[in-house]
């Protein structure tokens, strides 16, 4: 059965990287392709969700849960079975929404690799193998976001999505790092032991990333942008995939946010205000795919107050019935852009009633949404509500059910509405005026699950999904909780339809609030101070650094002139004065030696030649000579004596 | 073994430059077929490589190893081997320099010098990484300076000599510094020696916390202007964007490496008291580098000085790595070898992304002698192959899972965050700003109308028609008329990219090469 498994994520995923590299040539064979493997991957989840397989395949090689692991348990089994029925029902209508001239292989190459995504999410069991589903599957959003690239604007809103979900990723980074240093392990079941700083730090990295990933607060405006995309895209992201992966994994990490405590309430209030504050303005739009994204963030608000609060199975519920209602109304929504060429509430009037089939498959998942009873978001929203404690969360949460009611109402109040035939119509594409079968099957078999979930209020089918979750013992509504959500639906929703019959000018003022702009969240997210900071540094980094380099170089440079210039006039200069001293020195030298010595050597010599030659003269050989000369000799000898004694 | 891959290339070199009669072509045919051959023989060499079990490299396990006396008075030898730490470079540096050489396959300018230089450059760059002993080490790397300085100014763009200068005098002068190190680590070791092994095994300067540091100081700042690490960076942009494509390849995926390879090799190793005292200082270093880059990256109007800056970012994560592993009592073992082998990853996954990366870049100075990011639009239009890789190169390089960019950074930050919480929450940010600026890049470059730098005859481009007007120069600014990704560039860009998937995804096959050499980085540093 690991073949199933390994079958279930390689197959799509093989599928769609061979699509995307063959390119615009197997445009002919994408759709069909698609739709035979995202069938087999059906079939393949339904057979890992009985058969509970694991499998590993080595990643990382030194640290304990490198691996990537996949696990199936109850909460995957549930949502592999889900992601699979859901992408093959998208398929279903995208074959026959997507326009005739489409890059169909880019685009089903893209579907069949991000539903490989969202499958490997559901059922990794070590961090390596959630982050790299996690991330592919946002960057595979991201190429679907911005599908059709060549219109302004729609890659924008893919790039806004990616990072806007990718800082929600860097909470998985962190988690992991706290991980391996609280257990020593990746293995995500460990961390529920995890204790002390690096538990805290893992559950807030784990609670960022979700958030991220599902759009509540602070993150939700990503999904306004991610509507850029086409329908069946929206269809795909907004139900069972991408925007539910951030509540799966909270419910699947409820022990570690459970165990730091504060996790669980931040959570929980994270869920709830968001459920409220998304609620409030998806009841403000005037397109119904804006209105229906922030009735997304608002709707798995309640899946994430579900694992807040530790009602797994409520969470787990709410999930599916989400899944299935809001893919439906996409699906509508898509299939009347197609048809009508907008998808504004005011050209949209009495749409349901133009095209009956896709009008009730649509007005049943709309009565699902608003939580009518007996469908299936007024039973899990119950199970949800029936795990929370507190005044305050739980006013607020009723507060956010009573505002689906609301906003579902508005879809109702308009495509319930007999056409006056002055619609403004084919304003953002020219419309084909026709919705083929496939998609009103697409749509009939998601409203059928939208009202047939509606049996979880049983508590036997309540307590067989917790069993099968593990959930043993989480509580249940009681009849009353029952009876009081499913009137205040009821009555909100009636409310509504007949307040916008009554009052048609209270929508337009609405419309103009902030609210419609979803309350000014998108300047949350503005990348204008990151872009600002860039600047800056960028210019400190010319202006500053690399000036003071040049500085360096120059400063050096002018050191060695000014050395040069020391060199040329002081040192050379002294050289030069020496050299000439030493000449000048020696010319004194030689002319003190011709002169002085060697003149007083030849002085010397005449002195003595001189003497000399006065000696010789009285040596006349005369002997009367002689005689005088002894006798003047022996006188003065004479005197001497005289004189000395 | 190892000599011949080391001298290969270097032989061809000296053939090319015997012949000159040689057609251009036939010497770049030379040349790919000397690249070819030096990565087969390194392939064969990994074969038959046996990375050991538990920590093995640096010290022990060396394979392919010679060692012959060069200058015994000092004790500096020809000692060449491989182990984990090296190897997957080599293998690294074979790959690029075979990928740039089929990239400038049409290279119009003197190709046989070209290729020569390269050759030169290949034996240089092979030479440094497989050196054991530092006197060598230090040899090559300077000549890795010299050859890359010719390929600048020779056959660059723009203010080629100038930067070719600026890069030449700013990493020499950190050469030197190096130097200076090396002939500290020889004068503190009891044995006297400048040999790698032997100074691992007994680290010198064990005792002399000052000296030690002061060594490790000379060395840091030598390798940190090679690597480069921030303030040390501003000659990188200069020199990536007036190189000619290939050599930024080289330069980007190469010669940065000499830096970050220098830590593992010589800096942690040999002076291990030294790095445990000042890993703080590394790891500071690194994050800041990380946002610095990552943010001035955002900032830039040219493509190249974007990817250039990129490389800031990514090095830095390197050093947050490595300066990790050196905290030895904040973190256990197992973090810290996790950290080293993401430091280690991250080196052969950035050569093969921006390598990539900056080929592609070399096909915009091609078609239009421009990278400015507003002199181009609408890029997918024309040339979908070009927009495919370049899509791909910049998804993996800012760091998406299934591509090696993800399992190097992962690792560093999975390892890291147990010894330095703080730093690592700060620098993991830099991977949401790199996703950022890939972004807008991508959106910039591909999307919105399809805008081609005007065709000026003075730049050597092809001649706009004489028609003038303002008409025809309008449309001489949205002309459709460009080439895609022709044959030799494809065949040089999309296997660096399929190699950066297949180490995304099965990592295992470089890992089983890095995980003993880490461990024995990190246990010789806890000593």
């Amino acid at each position: 059965m690991t073949a199933a498994l390994a079958a279930l994520v390689l197959l799509p995923a093989v599928g769609g990287a061979g699509l995307l590299v063959t390119g615009r040539r197997a445009d002919r064979v994408a759709g069909p392709l698609a739709l035979a493997l995202t069938a087999g991957a059906l079939v393949l989840a339904a057979v890992v969700a009985a058969a509970r397989p694991r499998l590993s395949a080595p990643f990382l090689g030194i640290v304990d849960g490198g691996d990537l692991r996949l696990i199936v348990d109850g909460l995957s089994a549930v949502l592999v079975v889900l992601v699979a029925g859901i992408a093959l029902l998208v398929t279903v209508f995208a074959v026959a929404d997507l326009p005739a001239d489409a890059a169909r292989a880019r685009f089903f190459g893209l579907v069949l690799l991000f539903v490989a995504a969202m499958l490997a999410t559901v059922t990794a069991a070590t961090l390596p193998a959630l982050l790299l589903a996690w991330e592919v599957m946002g960057a595979t959003s991201y190429a679907l976001i911005g599908f059709r690239w060549d219109e302004p604007g729609k890659l924008a809103a893919g790039t806004r999505a990616f990072v806007t979900t990718r800082a929600g990723d860097l909470g998985l980074y962190v988690a992991a790092g706290a991980a391996l240093a609280a257990t020593g392990s990746l293995v995500l079941a460990d961390l529920d032991a995890a204790e002390g700083g690096w538990a805290d730090l893992a559950a807030a990295g784990v609670l960022v990333a979700a958030l991220g990933k599902s759009a509540q607060l602070p993150f939700s405006a990503w999904l306004s942008a991610a509507m850029q995309g086409p329908s069946p895209v929206s269809a795909l992201l907004h139900s069972a995939t991408m925007v539910a992966a951030g509540g799966y994994l909270l419910i699947r990490m409820q022990p570690l946010l459970a165990a730091t405590g504060w996790a669980a309430t931040a959570a929980a209030w994270a869920g709830a205000l968001t459920a409220l504050v998304l609620g409030a303005v998806a009841v403000a739009q005037s397109d119904l795919k804006q209105l229906l994204a922030a009735s997304t963030a608002a709707q798995l608000g309640f899946v994430v107050l579900a694992a807040g609060v530790g009602a797994t199975a409520g969470g787990t519920a709410q999930l599916v019935a989400h899944a299935a209602v809001k893919a439906g109304l996409f699906v509508a929504a898509g299939a009347w852009l197609t048809a009508l060429g907008t998808k504004q509430l005011a050209g949209l009037r009495g749409a349901a009633r133009r095209y009956p089939g896709m009008g009730a498959a649509a007005t049943v998942a709309a009565l699902a949404l608003a939580g009518v009873p007996p469908l299936s978001l007024w039973a899990t929203k119950d199970e949800v509500l029936a795990g929370v404690e507190g005044t305050a969360l739980t006013v607020v949460a009723l507060a956010a059910a009573v505002l689906s009611a609301v906003y579902a109402g508005r879809i109702l109040a308009v495509v319930l509405a007999r056409p006056t035939g002055e619609e403004p119509l084919d304003e953002e594409e020219p419309g084909t005026h026709r919705i083929p079968l496939p998609s009103r099957a697409a749509a009939g078999i998601l409203a059928v699950f939208a009202a047939g979930l509606g049996v979880l209020a049983l508590p036997a089918v309540a307590d067989a999904l917790k069993a099968v979750l593990d959930a043993e013992g989480e509580p249940s509504p009681g009849l009353g909780d029952l009876l009081l959500s499913g009137a205040l639906a009821v009555v909100a929703l009636a409310l509504t339809v007949a307040g916008s019959r009554a009052r048609p000018g209270f929508a337009p003022a609405l419309e103009r609030s902030p609210l419609a702009s979803w309350a000014g969240l998108g300047h949350l997210l503005s990348p204008r101070p990151a872009l600002a900071l860039a600047r800056v540094l960028a210019a400190v980094d010319d202006r500053g650094i690399d000036r003071a380099v040049r500085g360096v170089g120059l400063a050096a440079h002018r050191i060695a002139r000014l050395a040069a210039r020391a060199d040329d006039g002081g040192i050379d200069r002294a050289v030069a004065a020496v050299a000439g001293g030493t000449r000048r020195g020696a010319a004194s030298a030689a002319r003190g030696d011709s002169r002085v010595i060697d003149g007083a050597v030849r002085g010397l010599a005449r002195a003595v030649r001189r003497a000399g030659s006065a000696a010789r003269r009285p040596q006349t050989g005369l002997l009367h000579q002689y005689y005088a000369q002894a006798v003047a000799g022996l006188g003065v000898l004479l005197v001497l004596l005289l004189l000395v004694r | 073994m190892l000599t011949v891959v080391i001298f290969l290339p270097l032989l061809a070199a000296a053939v090319l430059l015997a012949a000159p009669r040689l057609s251009g072509r036939a010497a770049i045919g030379v040349w790919v077929a000397a690249s070819a051959a030096d990565l087969a023989l390194i392939a064969w060499m990994w074969w038959r490589f046996d990375p050991g079990e538990g920590a093995s490299g640096v010290v022990d396990g060396l394979a392919y190893e010679v060692d012959l006396q060069w200058i015994p008075t000092v004790d500096a030898g020809y000692h060449v081997g491989v182990d984990g730490l090296s190897l997957p470079l080599l293998a690294l540096t074979g790959v690029l320099f075979l990928a740039c050489a089929v990239y400038s396959l049409r290279e119009p300018d003197r190709p046989r010098t070209y290729a020569a230089l390269f050759l030169f450059l290949q034996t240089a760059c092979l030479g440094t990484f497989a050196s054991l002993d530092l006197i060598l080490f230090f040899v090559f790397f300077d000549l890795t300076i010299v050859g890359m300085y010719f390929v600048i100014s020779g056959w660059g763009h723009g203010n080629a000599r100038a930067s070719a200068l600026k890069f030449f005098l700013y990493t020499f002068i950190g050469s030197l510094a190096l130097l200076v190190g090396f002939i500290g680590l020889f004068l503190g070791s009891e044995e006297r020696t400048f040999d790698m092994v032997a100074l691992a095994a007994n680290p010198p300067l064990a005792d002399s916390p000052v000296a030690g540091g002061l060594v490790l100081l000379a060395i840091g700042l030598g390798l940190a202007v090679k690597t480069p690490l921030f303030p040390f960076h501003t000659w990188l942009p200069d020199a990536h964007t007036d190189a000619p494509a290939a050599g930024s390849a080289v330069l980007a995926g190469i010669l940065l490496k000499l830096g970050t390879y220098g830590f593992v090799r010589i800096a942690m190793p040999i002076l291990p008291e030294a790095w445990q005292r000042w890993a703080m200082v590394a790891v500071v270093v690194g994050v800041v580098s990380v946002l610095w880059g990552a943010f001035v990256a955002l900032a830039q109007t040219d493509v190249k000085r974007m990817i250039a800056y990129t490389s800031v970012n990514h090095m830095g994560y390197v050093l947050l790595g490595l300066g990790a592993a050196g905290l030895v009592a904040s973190a256990d073992e197992g973090a810290r070898t996790v950290a080293t082998v993401g430091a280690m990853y991250q080196m052969v996954s950035h050569g093969l992304l921006t390598g990539a990366l900056f080929l592609l870049s070399g096909w915009l100075w091609s078609r239009g002698h421009s990278y400015a990011f507003d002199r181009w639009g609408g890029l997918a239009r024309p040339a979908p192959v070009f927009a495919a890789c370049l899509a791909v190169a910049a998804f993996g390089s800012l760091g998406l899972p299934g591509f090696s960019g993800f399992v190097a950074e992962f690792q560093v930050f999975t390892g890291a965050l147990q010894a330095t919480p703080v730093a690592t929450v700060i620098a993991v940010v830099g991977i949401l700003v790199t996703a950022g600026l890939f972004l807008l890049a991508l959106q910039r470059l591909l999307t919105g109308d399809t805008t081609v730098p005007s065709q000026d005859p003075a730049d050597g481009g092809e001649p706009v028609p004489p028609t003038g007007g303002t008409a025809t120069a309008v449309r001489a600014e949205t002309t459709t008329e460009i080439r895609d990704l022709q044959g030799h560039e494809t065949a040089s860009i999309v296997p660096l990219l399929v190699l950066a998937l297949l180490l995304g995804i099965v990592p295992g096959v470089l890992l089983e090469v890095i995980e003993p050499a880490a461990a024995a980085v990190v246990e010789l540093v806890g000593r």
